[in-house]
């Protein structure tokens, strides 16, 4: 997933996953939360009510929780929607395992993985006030494919006539992939392969549970009844969004769902991130989506400390390089652009060593899977890599350059047209430049640069580009990014940018999936060893891993941030 | 009109003399060219002060760079010490001739170096977009006012549509659609990122805002006894433009000089801010801004100081041109005598 506003389609995406199961685990450190780490505290009607009022630069397109695909509107969509199941609603790395939601439990599998059973519980209201029944739960996931989601091909292509779904979106049935029964409530999902990833898949947004007769289309402005403790009232993409209790929720798994304490939730759009940050130091607003400005952070972080939430994150800025494409179709041009980056000035541009962290692995700290390595760095080799990135090595860059031949080519950088990625852009023509390539920059607007950089027909070198994990698996980051499944030449749907394809890792990167279904650690330690195997050959550059930072008013309280969703917006609490 | 002697007289003085003479002897253009001069020479020792003053490289990044300060190892970009330690501060002005006399700017380069190569370009583009249109202007203006008829037609209507587009909206979408493809129309190629680039943008929508006057001068101008007289002499077309049309466009052609230049360099510096001028490396005044806009509340000085030197050149360039008017227009002597 793309932190940005920006509707990322994965929808290309139609590789097969196998397996179930999975663990989950976190290093993050984080600072100032007020929330109790993986527990959440019992609701207080005393400290409910108030108005909560968030802002940001730009709305994030259709309401419709089966087709957005951004985190502004993901971590609405915690506070109103919910799927059969739901990552756990608390601080810190617990936030990483799913619960039960709809469903009375975790399902039960059977016929090897590949069948699993729900129940769905009883006396859960939409709220319009219908009761959320098994059919609403069958249309919803014929719905997903109906509505073109994003991930319907990326996620959910391994149900049982999910194929014929997607070749005629239209006529989608699923009567052999989602059984239900309106008598006992039960509800069998049939895959046509095990599915390690298959809990982490039903907790997103997109498979969250809408009434039957929500339209077979993208839904926009429209708001869709919810059966959360909020329900939209009214969007106007260049005004606001608000957000009002659900007179139907009544709390039936904490974990899940719990109760919100503002009483309504109001969304304004439209405001410069300088005039965002005035508005929450003036107590006109509570919390800012858009990056704090640079300018502005030793202000705020020494003015208002306590105002100031930082937390790390599973996620990765990185340089995807054209595999394809001179100079860097040649191996040793890739690595010395691994050694020439200077991933401490990266951290600088990014906002300094407390909101990021040098990296060299694909697979960001604390996920699973991850290995510490480096083998770019000052006094490392693929041969014998280093435990972690210390320095740039600029004299092993030229020479690797001169060694490939490449020297003296043009090199065109791409990045979005915002501050920091600006900066970040010329910082990487001062690099490429001083290694022996000609580069030049070209910032373009954000809201195409990521479908830009995707498309093999735009003949990108090199870019700059973030991911932020989808669910906690290897595989989100290693296989989506660079998996040969993932590149589909002349599509904006080509999430491997790097367009790079090695068979033999490809086929070990599938194994790993499948091994997660028996054996959980050796995947993971599997997928390490490929980690490191896929940077040898250096299809991309790492920088670094940011944190997130959340700047909130004097009157809020009751901060709690979800490694899966940031910050829980519903668990805010206002000071009367 | 600040000169002391009637500006209307009889003297057998050919009139470029009189307007050199009433030029030098204007206070107004003696300040202007001093001010011109001073930011001229600025800028053309920006390689000497890159290489003996600030001694760094005003194109090369230093985010992770460090600078000796009063005998003390100092981070170009600074790491905030207070509160929770975020963000990170480009190294403020020391105000002492040496590295860094204006401060750093994010990419840790030193700012008044890159002033100096900035006003190098800015200028150079300011100069050249101006010649550039004054040239072809001048040509389209005679060809189209003397031949009359069917070309100046076609020639004027096609003034009025390049003219019909607000200059700055012509500019930009010029540049967006050729700062990423760059140039190429026969032997004439210029490439993405070039400095050419912005001149012959500049150069080419400034064109009928020159031509049109001048063409308008030319028309009259044939109707004169002279004109006439030479044509009746059966002289050919182009000895009558050269010896008798453009002496008298001329003087209204240095007119403009200033005036173009001025417009030239705000609209490099307008097309640079907003990213489709001068590419980076490079720098012109208008990137120097856009840099410091990012720093506005903590380091106001890296978008201050090339605003300044715009306000600066563009003050002195248009109170040279008012000079150079006053000295080439006899009616304005006129008025100034009587």
């Amino acid at each position: 997933m793309r932190r940005s506003r920006t509707l990322v389609s994965l929808i290309a995406l139609s590789f097969v996953l196998s397996a179930c199961g999975s663990s989950s685990s976190d290093s993050g450190s984080d600072s100032n939360a007020q929330g109790q780490e993986g527990v959440l505290a019992p609701y207080d009607a005393s400290k409910a009510g108030g108005t909560l009022t968030l802002v940001a630069k730009g709305a994030a397109g259709t309401l419709d929780p089966h087709i957005n695909y951004t985190l502004q509107f993901w971590q609405l969509y915690q506070a109103t929607y919910d799927g059969l199941l739901a990552f756990r609603k608390v601080d810190g790395p617990k936030s990483f395992e799913t619960v039960p939601d709809l469903a009375e439990a975790l399902p039960e599998l059977s016929d090897g993985g590949k069948t699993l059973t729900f129940t769905l519980r009883k006396g859960i209201k939409f709220s319009d006030g219908r009761d959320v029944t098994v059919n609403d739960v069958k249309a919803s996931f014929e719905r997903i494919f109906k509505v073109l989601s994003p991930t319907a091909g990326g996620f959910y292509n391994g149900i049982v006539g999910a194929d014929a779904c997607l070749a005629n979106p239209a006529t989608c049935k699923l009567d052999q992939g989602v059984i239900v029964d309106s008598a006992t409530n039960k509800i069998e999902i049939k895959l046509t392969a095990p599915d390690a990833t298959i809990n982490y898949k039903l907790s997103l947004p997109h498979a969250v549970i809408l009434p039957a007769d929500a339209p077979s289309k993208d839904a926009g402005t429209t708001p869709i009844p919810t059966t959360g403790p909020y329900m939209f009232a009214s969007y106007d993409p260049n005004k606001e969004l608000k957000m009002v209790r659900n007179p139907n929720f009544t709390e039936w798994n904490r974990e899940a769902q719990p109760a919100g304490y503002p009483d309504e939730i109001v969304y304004q759009f439209g405001l410069t991130a300088e005039a965002q940050v005035n508005a929450i130091k003036n107590g006109q607003a509570d919390w800012m989506l858009d990056p704090i400005p640079a300018d502005r952070l030793s202000e705020i972080g020494t003015e208002l400390p306590n105002q100031i939430k930082v937390h790390t994150l599973t996620a990765m800025w990185y340089l995807p390089m054209n595999n394809n494409l001179a100079p860097f179709d040649n191996v040793k041009a890739r690595q010395a652009v691994n050694y020439a980056l200077d991933r401490n000035a990266m951290v600088k541009i990014f906002g300094g060593e407390q909101l990021a962290s040098p990296a060299c692995t694909f697979l960001p700290p604390g996920f699973p899977g991850h290995k510490d390595f480096c083998q770019y760095t000052e006094g490392a080799s693929v041969e014998s890599p280093a435990t972690s990135w210390a320095a740039p090595d600029i004299e092993k860059a030229k020479q690797l350059v001169k060694e490939s031949g490449t020297a003296g080519q043009k090199v065109g950088i791409v990045v979005s047209d915002d501050e920091v990625n600006k900066q970040m852009g010329e910082y990487i023509q001062s690099v490429l430049n001083q290694i022996g390539y000609k580069a030049t920059l070209k910032p373009i607007s954000s809201n195409i640069q990521f479908t830009y950089i995707q498309n093999t027909k735009n003949k990108v070198q090199i870019s700059v580009s973030q991911w932020y994990q989808d669910f906690p698996a290897a595989m989100d980051f290693s296989y989506i990014l660079l998996g040969c499944e993932s590149f589909t030449p002349g599509s904006d749907s080509s999430i491997n940018m790097a367009g790079y394809c090695n068979k033999a890792l490809n086929k070990r990167m599938i194994d790993a999936m499948n091994l997660a279904v028996t054996d959980q650690a050796a995947a993971d330690k599997e997928w390490g060893e490929i980690d490191q195997a896929i940077m040898n050959e250096a299809p991309v550059a790492v920088a670094f891993t940011p944190k997130q930072i959340d700047f909130l008013s004097a009157r809020v309280k009751n901060y709690n941030f979800s490694k899966q969703f940031y910050m829980l917006v519903s668990q805010l609490q206002l000071d009367k | 009109m600040t000169t002391h002697e009637p500006a209307f007289n009889l003297s057998s003085e050919s009139p470029g003399k009189i307007a050199l003479r009433t030029l030098v002897r204007d206070r107004r253009s003696w300040v202007a060219s001093t001010m011109l001069v001073i930011v001229v020479a600025l800028t053309l020792f920006a390689p000497l002060y890159a290489s003996l003053v600030s001694k760094t490289d005003p194109f090369v990044s230093t985010i992770n760079g460090t600078v000796v300060l009063d005998g003390v190892e100092v981070q170009v970009l600074q790491q905030s010490t207070e509160g929770l330690k975020i963000g990170v501060n480009p190294i403020g002005p020391t105000w002492k001739i040496g590295p860094y006399f204006l401060g750093a700017d994010n990419q840790g380069r030193d700012v008044a170096a890159r002033l100096l190569y900035g006003g190098t370009n800015t200028l150079l583009i300011g100069f050249s977009a101006a010649a550039l249109t004054l040239i072809v202007a001048t040509l389209v203006g005679v060809i189209a006012g003397y031949s009359g008829k069917i070309i100046d037609s076609v020639i004027s209507r096609i003034l009025d549509v390049i003219w019909a587009f607000p200059v700055y909206l012509l500019s930009i979408s010029l540049s967006v659609v050729l700062l990423t493809s760059g140039f190429k129309w026969g032997p004439l190629s210029l490439e993405a990122g070039s400095l050419y680039l912005p001149i012959f943008i500049i150069g080419l929508v400034y064109v009928p805002y020159v031509a049109r006057p001048i063409r308008g001068q030319v028309l009259a101008l044939r109707e004169r006894e002279f004109v006439k007289a030479a044509i009746g002499g059966g002289a050919k077309n182009s000895t009558i433009i050269f010896r008798e049309i453009l002496p008298n466009v001329i003087p209204s052609v240095l007119v403009f000089i200033p005036l173009m230049v001025s417009l030239a360099m705000l609209t490099e510096s307008a097309l640079s801010f907003l990213s489709i001028g001068v590419q980076a490396p490079d720098a012109s005044w208008g990137t120097i801004i856009k840099d410091g806009l990012g720093l506005l509340y903590t380091r106001p000085i890296v978008a201050l100081a090339p605003g300044l030197f715009i306000a600066f050149t563009a003050v002195s360039l248009n109170l040279l041109g008012d000079a150079v008017r006053d000295a080439l227009d006899p009616k304005a002597r006129l008025r100034g005598a009587f």
